[in-house]
């Protein structure tokens, strides 16, 4: 039921809710499509008049500014209109409901809804509840998914390394709670590389590791033995007083990235990171600001990401209010 | 593929170098001395490549692919095989001879105006198109083009190629192709 939500009856993007369901020819897809935005900063005039007299609206139940600002932006080179609503300081902290939220921003005739919330599952309640013609991308739900970070990430990789297939990755950190992850091995998998490793300490990876199809390390050093691409992910506060951690410091120690370890990889590995980073938490200074890391460029890959499917979704027959 | 035959590669690049000459001999009206070249994806791209040498202009091509700024999005989407548009030259100021195979309706030349625009400011743009067919929506017209074929309104013009380049006539009673 959910893959199907996601796909219109010829088989488009209606929605993008998560890379689940998604086959490798969908996800290849939005790679070349961005490939023609990517080139965009080049030109005198950034943006191209696709989705002239669209409407986006930004629908963040959960603070993120680089993902927020990276999807208006966006949006704004597609040359639609934006909307952020702020649910923090709007109606839904007044008691409003969901539903009532939505049908209020559809009456200002949105076409698109981006979605952040802290519910898994949320961004599938709200696409099974807009009216047709209009669509909702996720933009992270609660554990769940952050299918656009995992598509700007597999661009990155693809932009670097060319062929996924000969491909060894490794994620390291918390993955357990981690939307991103879960996201990135989907989508690693469905593009056909050789092997998925997970390294992290046993309270951070996921009890279901080997139903995901990866390979899991409790040791950083031995996980990272000839991979071509290293994913460090951000350690949230909160896990260390969660107790699930002892510190931070300690958490460094034993799977913070270094240059030392960072040798164990491929010489020609690349070091990414959805970012925010924790600088002498999960990376080291020397690593994340050196000639492996292409932290930044990810950023920069966001928004073409995110302006290919924002185009290829209400491209679609069905998408979008005409 | 459907459709007959109208016109092959020789024949084809026996027109292009008329198109040259003509092409020429605006340049010279509007004295023009240093042009550059953008071909519409794709068929224009492959048009434009004959015609580059003819014209002695040693600058790199420029490639457009108008998908972006199609005003049929909303009803057709995305086109699947998008390319980047890459105009390895400074468009502004400069004067440019825009190439492509087929004018019909003008739409595409129109699209691909407004992209070059979002590149910079050309001092002018000159039009050149292999075929020159009936069925104009806009004020657009080629200032040189190969050849009029008289069509029927439901009768379709391609170019195939790039090698060999191939005209080619078919009948699709009903349908309409943006060109």
């Amino acid at each position: 039921m959910r893959e199907n939500l996601q796909l219109n009856e010829a088989g488009e993007l209606r929605h993008l809710l998560s890379i689940e369901g998604l086959k490798r020819e969908h996800l290849e897809h939005i790679l070349d499509i961005a490939e023609s935005f990517a080139v965009l900063p080049g030109r005198q005039v950034k943006k191209v008049p696709l989705l002239r007299g669209r409407i986006v609206t930004n629908l963040f139940f959960e603070n993120s500014t680089r993902t927020r600002t990276t999807f208006e932006l966006a949006a704004k080179l597609l040359s639609a209109d934006v909307i952020n609503f702020n649910v923090s300081v709007s109606a839904t902290s007044k008691g409003e409901t969901l539903l009532d939220t939505l049908r209020n921003l559809e009456a200002m005739h949105s076409d698109l809804f981006v979605v952040r919330h802290s519910h898994s599952g949320a961004a599938h309640f709200i696409a099974r509840h807009v009216a047709p013609g209009v669509s909702v991308i996720n933009a992270g739900d609660g554990w769940h998914a952050h299918p656009t970070q995992a598509l700007l990430d597999m661009f990155t990789i693809r932009r670097h390394k060319g062929d996924f297939t000969p491909l060894r990755v490794a994620i390291v950190g918390d993955i357990q709670h981690s939307r991103v992850a879960r996201s990135q091995i989907m989508a690693l998998n469905t593009l056909g590389v050789t092997e998925v490793r997970i390294i992290g300490p046993c309270t951070l990876l996921p009890a279901e590791a080997r139903s995901l199809g990866v390979h899991l390390y409790h040791d950083l050093e031995s996980g990272l033995e000839e991979v071509d691409v290293i994913i460090m992910l951000r350690l949230q506060r909160e896990r260390m007083e969660g107790a699930l951690l002892p510190s931070a410091h300690e958490y460094f120690q034993l799977y913070g990235l270094t240059e030392a370890r960072l040798k164990r990889a491929k010489p020609d590995a690349i070091v990414m990171h959805p970012g925010p980073i924790n600088r002498g938490v999960e990376i080291a200074s020397e690593v994340a600001d050196g000639p492996h890391s292409v932290i930044l460029q990810q950023v920069s890959y966001g928004i073409a990401v995110r302006m290919a499917v924002m185009s290829l979704i209400l491209g679609a027959r069905g998408g979008g209010n005409e | 593929m459907n459709g007959r035959i109208f016109m092959q590669h020789d024949a084809i690049l026996d027109l292009v170098q008329g198109m040259a000459r003509l092409t020429r001999h605006q340049l010279g009206q509007r004295g023009i001395e240093d042009p550059a070249m953008i071909g519409i994806h794709t068929g224009g791209v492959w048009v434009a490549r004959q015609l580059q040498p003819l014209l002695g202009i040693d600058e790199p091509l420029g490639e457009l692919d108008i998908s972006f700024y199609r005003d049929d999005f909303t009803r057709i989407g995305m086109n699947p095989q998008v390319k980047p548009s890459k105009i390895p030259f400074e468009v502004e100021e400069r004067h440019i001879i825009l190439v492509d195979d087929v004018i019909q309706s003008g739409r595409t030349v129109r699209a691909a105006m407004n992209e070059i625009f979002d590149f910079g400011r050309p001092a002018s743009i000159l039009l050149v198109t292999l075929v020159e067919r009936s069925g104009r929506e806009l004020p657009i017209q080629p200032d040189v083009a190969g050849l009029q074929p008289p069509l029927a309104d439901d009768e379709h013009i391609r170019l195939e190629g790039p090698d060999p380049l191939t005209l080619r006539i078919s009948g699709r009673p009903g349908a309409r192709e943006e060109t």
